[in-house]
């Protein structure tokens, strides 16, 4: 491989690792659920996206056409993650999960608690 | 110098999968045991896409690829069963 191709396919990949260890290590630290939350779904899919597109780049070289597998992932990642995030804080919603102490605005938990998916 | 920073960014995502363990056994409430699985198979899919690229074989996006769609839907199916006590109803 030259020179040029493995410098970004490098930068990408060591890029990608930095943002999911952040994502972790927020998840670790942060005080709350709902603050736990954010790290997992914004810090590691952003990550994700880094390896992905330097897989699809290394992999597009070296087989010298386009490869459109890791495509599909990002796609499929880049949907469901706030699909799922959305879930998982209206299940802390459901469960009574502890508020940390200086948030704002707590009325709003219980009208997004209470809210209903539309009449057909 | 691919070799070693795909070297590196393996070890980043093996230090983030512990701290997912460890936030799934500590984790107070049950949501937070769900997000840390759904992180984790979240950074199983970079480690294996890592793996494929180290080996420099492209078998394993496939894996890659099943193991986003079955973990979305584990995510959901786990999210479902506490809100409503049941996953299809």
């Amino acid at each position: 491989m030259p020179f040029w191709v493995e410098l970004i396919g490098s930068v990408l990949v060591l890029l990608g690792g930095f943002f999911v260890l952040m994502g972790s290590i927020g998840l670790v630290k942060m005080p709350d659920f709902y603050m736990r939350l954010h790290t997992p779904t914004k810090a590691t899919t952003l990550g994700m996206g880094a390896i992905l597109i330097a897989s699809m780049f290394l992999v597009s070289y070296s087989q010298k056409g386009l490869s459109a597998h890791e495509l599909l992932i990002t796609i499929f990642l880049f949907i469901t993650a706030p699909v799922s995030a959305m879930m998982m804080a209206k299940t802390g919603l459901h469960y009574h999960v502890k508020l940390h102490k200086g948030t704002s605005n707590r009325y709003l938990a219980d009208i997004a608690k209470q809210r209903q998916s539309p009449p057909d | 110098m691919l070799e070693i920073s795909l070297s590196i960014a393996t070890g980043m995502v093996m230090i983030a999968l512990v701290l997912n363990l460890w936030r799934l056994f500590h984790g107070p409430d049950k949501p937070d045991r769900i997000l840390a699985l759904d992180t984790m198979y979240i950074n199983s899919i970079a480690l294996i896409l890592l793996f494929g690229l180290f080996m420099g074989t492209a078998i394993y996006f496939e894996a890659a690829l099943m193991i986003a769609m079955l973990g979305f839907v584990s995510t959901a199916a786990l999210c479902k069963y506490l809100l409503r006590g049941d996953i299809i109803e």
